[in-house]
């Protein structure tokens, strides 16, 4: 048992630190550490830098212009992206597409959509959720019907986040209505800008605006933007599931958060001493970093087996349950350490002078209830619990 | 031992009940909520005229009620709705003026707006903090400070003031207009002001002011709390109605068990909340009063949270919507909290108190 990471292990986290010291503009840093919604340009500025160190697909093999990494090299990249206040990458392209891709797209695919990707040349969204079609995904019912050389899509799907920026998206959509649902899905690839195709969005729970419905009607795409084989496309989805938790713990993040909830105790003042002082609100920071501290090793522990096997388990459910639970006491203790200075909406007191909470933490409120949705998303806490209890306890 | 209400509270609760419903639908409320004056002064003259803030004051002061039990009556119903007209601030007022001989009548009848200014940046609870200070200066005074998330401030005539004269906490009258006001929307919807002083002229309203003021917190918790029982009792019975409607599987996801439980734990707290906010009502007044508010506000906060946390997951994606009322009710209850003392706030007065 050794715990320590290697030295190269190290050297390389020495260099994503410096990367980011000297490369992460002082304005892309803010705007993450005021915790508002991040600009299409933010986001694409900051890909473009990644891009240009060649650091952009993390999980992307050096052939298709990755950097090559394995799990812990995306792991220590998660921890200083995160330490310095870097945006998280936008995964739908990077994290989700480019891997099915690499693994399903024909030659012809992946010389034309890869290296766009990487560009910033396409902005991409992904097609799962539609309005009766959530947690039990594989119910989904957008229609692709072949005719010549076309498929013909009708449906609507639903949550797509970052929608509203997209150029294209990928779908599930169902293509044989006949056999075992599973069977009757396939992958297509969506211009967005095919007449057809409308984009509305959906107001969050905070006022924030990133995630959309989109409608198809009559939308005609080429026969050859289906990825993989026709009625495969179940398979790619649960493929593209296994990428998606990279990083699935987000630790990083958590870490960040714990020590900004320590910072701000420490400003906040209550009953003429600070927060941090209060036994109370100290247990309950205590509390958390305990979680924290023992879901960096669930996670590690996790990564070696990945490392080892090539390939993360089911037991990363576990992951996904219990970082986004921590992630998400770290945001109410954000919010409750400003106690009422947390209440007013998001930028009501811009331009006033009259914040009422320290620097940076006027969207504690806001974030703690948008972050309730990490524990819905990317298949809920509840649907993990399932995969887990049919995948680790055989029940 | 009765558990019920007099005929008299179960008139008001009914007229109540039905005004709001029908008056205050959750789309009105989320197009004045978020929107300067932060409520709708039309419906506020027609909820004082159905005598709303006449049953929060006792009648010697000119009111017709005034007990623990009349404000949670009002506060429930007002949570039904997640109401964002500034009834709390008018409540407040009313208990402190209540230790005076002032007349109410024009407060009462909703004529005149109040709100209370206690709080500041760095005592958001505890009156120990306050650094608002008063002095004489000519026939009166003059106040210097700042108060922060004086909850109906925007809307207010008058603020009662609690600042500091001679190092003893007193409360002062000013003129909204005589401050420099900046009213806000809040995360839940409603506004709430900053409110700067710089010498600005005030009256002095009472001396000595401490239990005065502790009595106008503990009937905000008592209101606060009901409120939120009111909001959550709203929530979950949404909750349980998705549950059986929304399919996925090919059953109503409220057939697994899983979900049945965790809606009956939301029950079983909210029951808990009834009970502590009906104990702590039954004490408002009394020389035990501080002790069972702080453990209902210390107990709704827990509860607040896991109903509204639950009520979220449970919903699975919609309740994150704008659109969904019930993220309206989730932001109320969780924001309740952070008003008049948290649940760890209160938690320290309760252990205290032992």
């Amino acid at each position: 048992m050794d715990l320590n990471f290697t030295p190269e292990e190290e050297a390389f986290r020495q260099e994503v630190r410096d990367f980011f010291k000297e490369n992460l503009p002082d304005d892309i840093r803010d705007a993450v550490k005021n915790g508002g919604e991040l600009t299409k340009e933010i986001m694409e500025r900051y890909h473009a830098i990644l891009n240009k160190q060649g650091w952009l697909g993390i999980t992307w093999p050096k052939e298709y212009g990755g950097p090559g990494w394995g799990p812990v090299e995306r792991h220590i990249f998660d921890e200083e992206s995160c330490a310095a206040y870097a945006p998280r990458i936008v995964p739908f392209g990077l994290s989700m597409l480019g891997p099915v891709l690499q693994k399903f797209g024909t030659q012809e695919q992946k010389d034309y959509y890869l290296p766009r990707i990487l560009n910033g040349d396409d902005w991409w969204c992904q097609g799962y959720s539609e309005p009766g079609a959530g947690s039990d995904l594989a119910s989904l019912k957008t229609r692709a019907v072949r005719d010549g050389d076309e498929w013909v899509i009708n449906g609507q799907k639903t949550w797509t986040t970052l929608g509203q920026h997209a150029d294209w998206i990928f779908c599930l959509c169902r293509t044989d209505p006949d056999v075992k649902q599973q069977e009757g899905i396939s992958f297509i690839l969506v211009d967005m800008s095919t007449p057809g195709v409308e984009v509305r969005p959906i107001k969050l729970i905070e006022g924030g605006h990133e995630v959309n419905e989109v409608f198809f009607t009559d939308v005609r795409v080429p026969y050859g933007n289906l990825v993989g084989e026709e009625n495969k496309g179940w398979t790619i989805a649960k493929y593209l599931l296994t990428h998606e938790r990279t990083g699935i713990a987000g630790v990083g993040l958590s870490m960040l958060e714990l020590e900004e909830v320590k910072a701000l105790s420490k400003k906040v003042m209550r009953g003429g001493k600070p927060l941090s002082e209060d036994p109370l609100f100290a247990a309950r920071v205590a509390q958390a970093e305990i979680d924290l501290e023992a879901m960096k090793l669930t996670n590690l522990r996790m990564l070696f087996t990945a490392q080892k096997n090539g390939a993360p388990g089911p037991e990363t459910s576990i992951l996904k349950i219990k970082g986004t639970v921590i992630n998400q006491e770290l945001k109410d203790l954000a919010r409750r350490a400003l106690g009422p200075n947390a209440a007013p909406f998001p930028g009501s007191l811009a331009g006033s002078n009259l914040d009422v909470a320290p620097e940076g933490n006027a969207n504690n409120a806001a974030r703690y209830f948008n972050n309730r949705k990490t524990s819905i998303f990317g298949g809920s806490n509840e649907i993990q619990r399932n995969i887990l209890t049919k995948t680790m306890l055989g029940l | 031992m009765n558990f019920d209400l007099t005929e008299d509270r179960q008139m008001l609760q009914d007229s109540l009940r039905r005004y709001l419903a029908d008056k205050y639908p959750v789309e009105h409320r989320n197009k004045v909520a978020y929107e300067a004056p932060f409520h709708d002064p039309a419906k506020w003259t027609e909820l004082t005229e159905l005598g709303a803030l006449y049953a929060l004051a006792p009648e010697e002061k000119g009111g017709m009620g005034g007990t623990g039990f009349d404000i949670s009556v009002v506060f429930e119903e007002l949570g039904r709705v997640i109401c964002p007209e500034p009834v709390l601030g008018a409540l407040m007022v009313s208990r402190i003026l209540s230790h005076t001989e002032a007349n109410q009548e024009a407060l009462l009848s909703g004529e005149m707006r109040g709100a209370v200014g206690l709080g500041e940046i760095e005592a958001p609870y505890d009156l120990d903090g306050i650094r608002t200070e008063a002095k004489a200066s000519g026939d009166g005074y003059v106040l210097s400070g700042r108060k922060t998330l004086v909850y109906g401030g925007h809307a207010a005539h008058h603020l009662l003031i609690a600042a500091r004269l001679d190092g003893e906490l007193a409360i002062f009258r000013i003129n909204a207009e005589d401050a420099d006001v900046t009213g806000y929307a809040m995360m839940d919807g409603g506004g709430a002001a900053e409110v700067i002083m710089e010498d600005t002229p005030a009256k002095l309203v009472l001396k000595n002011a401490g239990s005065a003021i502790e009595d106008a917190i503990n009937a905000g918790i008592v209101a606060l709390c009901a409120e939120a029982v009111g909001a959550m009792d709203v929530l979950h019975k949404m909750t349980v109605e998705y549950l059986g409607q929304r399919k996925q599987f090919g059953r109503p996801i409220g057939t697994f068990q899983v979900l049945q439980h965790r809606a009956v734990d939301m029950l079983t707290e909210i029951e808990q909340s009834r009970s502590i906010v009906i104990k702590a009502a039954a004490e408002l007044g009394g020389p035990d009063a501080s002790k069972y508010c702080s453990m209902a506000k210390n107990l709704i906060g827990r509860a607040g949270r896991l109903v509204a946390e639950e009520a979220i997951q449970m919903h699975g994606g919609i309740a994150m919507t704008w659109e969904y009322p019930g993220s309206h009710y989730a932001k109320r209850i969780i924001m309740i909290d952070a008003q008049l003392g948290d649940t760890d706030y209160h938690l320290m007065r309760v252990a205290q108190a032992a």
